[in-house]
């Protein structure tokens, strides 16, 4: 049973019930356009309310809505599978914004909730450092607002914004995560500026969360490409949510098409698949593999390396029934290096007496 | 192996190369500026024949964004998924130590040394008053 | 000199990407009417990008061919005896099939992308089918209209030669949207497979986070727009809507097929209520219903995995590709993983390919 290594859940997501919510730690004009405007909420459409993967029947509050309290995630996986440290990633969108000003707020606000709402009345809360990627300068600058508070372990981006996030435009970010010894993690979701898949709009919700692994391929492209590792050598980025065994593959694709073009990034004189031992990790919920121990033993003989999977309940969407928290067939090793080995390698911070 | 003549060196001028026999094996001589270097003429990659791929320039970067162009430093690109060999040393560019092709030591010795020498090549003629590459294969 | 390599039997080997090559667009005139000959000279040809020339994300090599395989004049593959004796007299190819990449299918303008798809289509047979029996030829469509396309499909399947129905991978919705189901349908009723061959011009950036700066990026990128389009042609429905529908996958590689199979049986899994017009586990329509092509074949630190691969897709599902004549182009002989047991690969050379198309 996974609850006797106390397990660091890596990925569980605190919601923001409604805006009014946030309407406390909102600037003045923002809070009052809130009533003024009539403004609905930042809730994403990544992840629609009622949909069967947002989250699990058996956690739904009376089987209807959303969890949204500490309460429901102490009974649902924190005292049941005896976590010891959980790292909240909330998903409101302040990515969502077109106004940067708003996403700025929103950003600033959903950290200031989360502190109040969650790390403070629990102690074996964690939290990623939400920004709004729509300015990375000013993201920058809240990651450096809230970073002293060492209960933030992470800056946290979405899987689909603007551009490609190893872009230069991002680099502020990176900076700043990198000062402050925080991993960046990137998300599943979109703030949908472009099609969620390379080939447009997709019709049904199911075909936009399976392109979310795609996303997932053209940020790692993009980060090794643009040489963000060689800029900030100490960063380490999460992928979380990614599915896990599209990665493999893909590497393979990738430094193959590097020994052909690598004079087009001459920055990039490592192999990419060893940039991604060094630098990517994932949190391992969902796992995307079929129920049999043999064809999961050889995913992750296929993997890279063996620190690269982080143990996550992906709270409260709907991965998985009852306990059956992990992928079939894992060996003890790999469980307890999930569980607590790589959550601490790459979350500093956790370790730090508070 | 010993050493072969292969060609005149007024075959092959600055910044050209020639494809030469040697032993039954073909071998891509450059003339990088002046000096003759000689690499087997096939990939270890999947067989492309280097004497077809485009001679260029090995770009190197100090960070990224940054192209730093070295003239000197001369790169062969397959034919076929243009992985770069130095032509030097016929290391590969991305992976120099586990990925090289095959090189061989050259000489240049004068036609006078050659006809009195134990170097005089069977199908080669060879004239005193030209100089000649020799290749190691 | 060229080598003649054997293949390990005597059947050969199918070769199902080779790609033909006009010498200009006059080679297309003489298939054209007055007016699109006119309209072509005077507009120009127009997709879902910026460029008058060129692509946007400059090759690393000439037109992103091999430095070996230019002919004296034109581009490498416009020179039939060339290409007999460079590729299919060198590597003992039986049978190839012609997949041409001149602008044809993805134009604007979908009345002007039909009448280069016509023009191809007969330029194919008169320049390359009729001239040598070794090859076979892709009907050429305009896929973003599916009744033209539909038509194109028609007026082409009683020939013999064309083996299949073409389009590139990069169509401006998901492929199993309804507007392309006349393709689905006419090809269904000739009974020729449906391939999505990579590039094309979406008109969406060619990753979904955005526009990348680097050719290498959109080329590690291409089998996502290829994954997008198989989620969309499952959870659309297409596969029980047409039951003869096949499709192949061309140039993007392989290795990625499996987890995407997993990953879409979970999520039908889950959220079957929203799509219960499909009836199996994705998986399940990919092994029975999906073929996929070699090249470029993946390349792992230790090779055996990748034949690991090879055997989680199946060995009845993947058919060798050269991509002759462009730069990453994969040898007959030395592309494939040397550890495949003689079945294994004769399935892969040969088998396969005969099967699908008909012709074991």
């Amino acid at each position: 049973m996974i609850s006797a290594l106390r397990p660091i859940d890596c990925d569980m997501h605190p919601v923001v019930p409604n805006i009014r919510a946030l309407v406390p730690y909102l600037p003045a004009n923002w809070a009052a356009s809130v009533d003024d405007r009539g403004i609905e909420g930042f809730d994403s459409i990544s992840y629609p309310p009622n949909a069967p993967l947002s989250a699990r029947p058996d956690w739904r509050p009376g089987g209807k809505g959303l969890p949204v309290s500490l309460d429901d995630y102490r009974r649902h996986v924190l005292d049941r599978l005896d976590v010891q440290w959980a790292i909240g990633n909330c998903l409101y969108g302040a990515h969502l914004a077109f106004s940067e000003d708003l996403g700025v707020a929103l950003a600033s606000a959903v950290n200031d909730w989360m502190v109040d709402t969650w790390l403070d009345p629990e102690p074996r809360m964690r939290a990623s450092i939400v920004v709004a990627p729509q300015n990375p300068q000013r993201a920058a600058e809240e990651i450096d607002r809230c970073a002293p508070d060492r209960r933030f372990v992470q800056v946290l981006l979405p899987a689909m914004v603007e551009a490609p996030l190893g872009q230069r435009r991002y680099w502020p970010i990176y900076e700043a995560a990198q000062k402050h010894g925080l991993p960046v993690g990137i998300h599943a979701g979109s703030s949908y500026r472009h099609a969620v898949t390379p080939v447009g709009w997709p019709t049904y919700f199911v075909e936009d969360y399976a392109s979310q692994a795609l996303a997932f391929q053209g940020q790692l492209g993009s980060l090794i490409s643009e040489g963000v590792f060689n800029k900030f050598p100490a960063l380490t980025v999460v992928l979380l949510e990614s599915g896990v065994t599209w990665l493999t593959p893909f590497l393979w694709r990738l430094t193959k098409f590097w020994r052909g073009t690598r004079s087009e990034v001459p920055w990039v004189t490592k192999p990419p698949i060893d940039i991604a031992r060094e630098h990517i990790r994932l949190s391992a919920q969902p796992f995307d593999a079929p129920d049999d121990a043999a064809t999961v033993a050889r995913i992750l003989e296929h993997l890279p390396g063996k620190d690269m999977l982080l143990f996550a309940s992906d709270y409260p969407h709907h991965q998985f029934d009852g306990d059956a928290v992990l992928p079939q067939g894992l060996d003890q090793e790999t469980i307890r290096r999930m569980a607590q080995d790589n959550p601490r390698a790459t979350y500093r911070r956790l370790e730090e007496a508070l | 192996m010993a050493f072969e003549i292969v060609a005149q060196v007024s075959d092959i001028p600055v910044g050209q190369r020639k494809l030469v026999e040697v032993r039954g094996r073909e071998v891509v001589i450059f003339n990088h500026g002046g000096q003759f270097f000689a690499l087997l003429n096939r990939c270890p990659h999947q067989g492309g024949r280097l004497c077809d791929g485009k001679l260029t320039v090995a770009v190197t970067s100090s960070e990224p964004g940054h192209y730093d162009y070295h003239a000197d430093r001369q790169v062969i690109r397959c034919p076929w998924h243009a992985w770069e060999f130095d032509i030097r040393t016929g290391k590969s560019w991305c992976e120099p130590d586990r990925v090289k092709v095959r090189s061989y030591r050259t000489e240049v010795l004068a036609g006078t040394q050659l006809v009195r020498g134990e170097y005089t090549a069977q199908t080669f003629p060879v004239k005193t008053e030209n100089d000649y590459i020799l290749v190691d294969a | 000199m060229s080598q003649t390599v054997q293949g390990t039997s005597n059947s050969g080997v199918v070769d199902c990407d080779i790609h033909p090559a006009i010498k200009s667009f006059e080679d297309l005139r003489p298939y054209m009417s007055r007016h699109w000959w006119d309209y072509y000279t005077t507009y120009g040809l127009r997709s879902r990008q910026a460029f008058v020339k060129g692509t946007p994300y400059p090759k690393i090599a000439p037109s992103a061919m091999r430095r070996d395989a230019w002919p004296e004049t034109g581009l490498p593959g416009s020179d039939l005896d060339m290409m007999r004796r460079q590729h299919l007299d060198a590597h003992n190819i039986q049978l190839g099939v012609l997949n041409p990449l001149n602008p044809s299918g993805g134009d604007l303008n979908v009345d002007f992308s039909a009448a280069l798809c016509s023009a191809t289509n007969d330029w194919l047979v008169d320049t390359w089918t009729s001239r040598e029996s070794r090859l076979k030829a892709s009907i050429m469509v305009p896929y973003e209209d599916g009744q033209a396309s539909a038509a194109e499909i028609h007026k082409r399947a009683a020939n013999k030669d064309f083996v299949q129905v073409l389009l590139l991978s990069r169509t401006t919705e998901p492929l199993g949207k309804r507007r392309y189901w006349p393709i689905f349908e006419a090809a269904s009723e000739h009974g020729l497979p449906v391939a999505s061959h990579v590039f094309g011009y979406s008109g969406h950036p060619a990753t979904s986070g955005g526009h990348p700066s680097f050719y290498l990026e959109e080329g590690a990128a291409h089998p996502a727009g290829i994954q997008a389009s198989i989620a969309s042609l499952i959870f659309e429905g297409v596969f029980e809507r047409f039951p003869n529908f096949r499709f192949l996958v061309i140039e993007a590689g392989f290795a990625w097929l499996p987890a995407l199979g997993w990953r879409l049986d979970k999520l039908w899994h889950r959220m079957r209520g929203e799509v219960p017009h499909v009836t199996r586990p994705p998986s399940q329509t990919i092994k029975e219903r999906i073929w996929i092509t070699t090249q470029p074949m993946e390349e792992a630190p230790r090779p055996h995995q990748v034949v690991e691969v090879m055997d989680q897709i199946g060995w009845d599902r993947l058919m060798f590709a050269s991509d002759y004549p462009h730069w990453d182009f994969d040898d007959p002989k030395f592309g494939l993983p040397p550890s495949l047991a003689a079945e294994q690969r004769d399935k892969v050379r040969f088998g396969n390919a005969l099967t699908l198309y008909g012709r074991s």
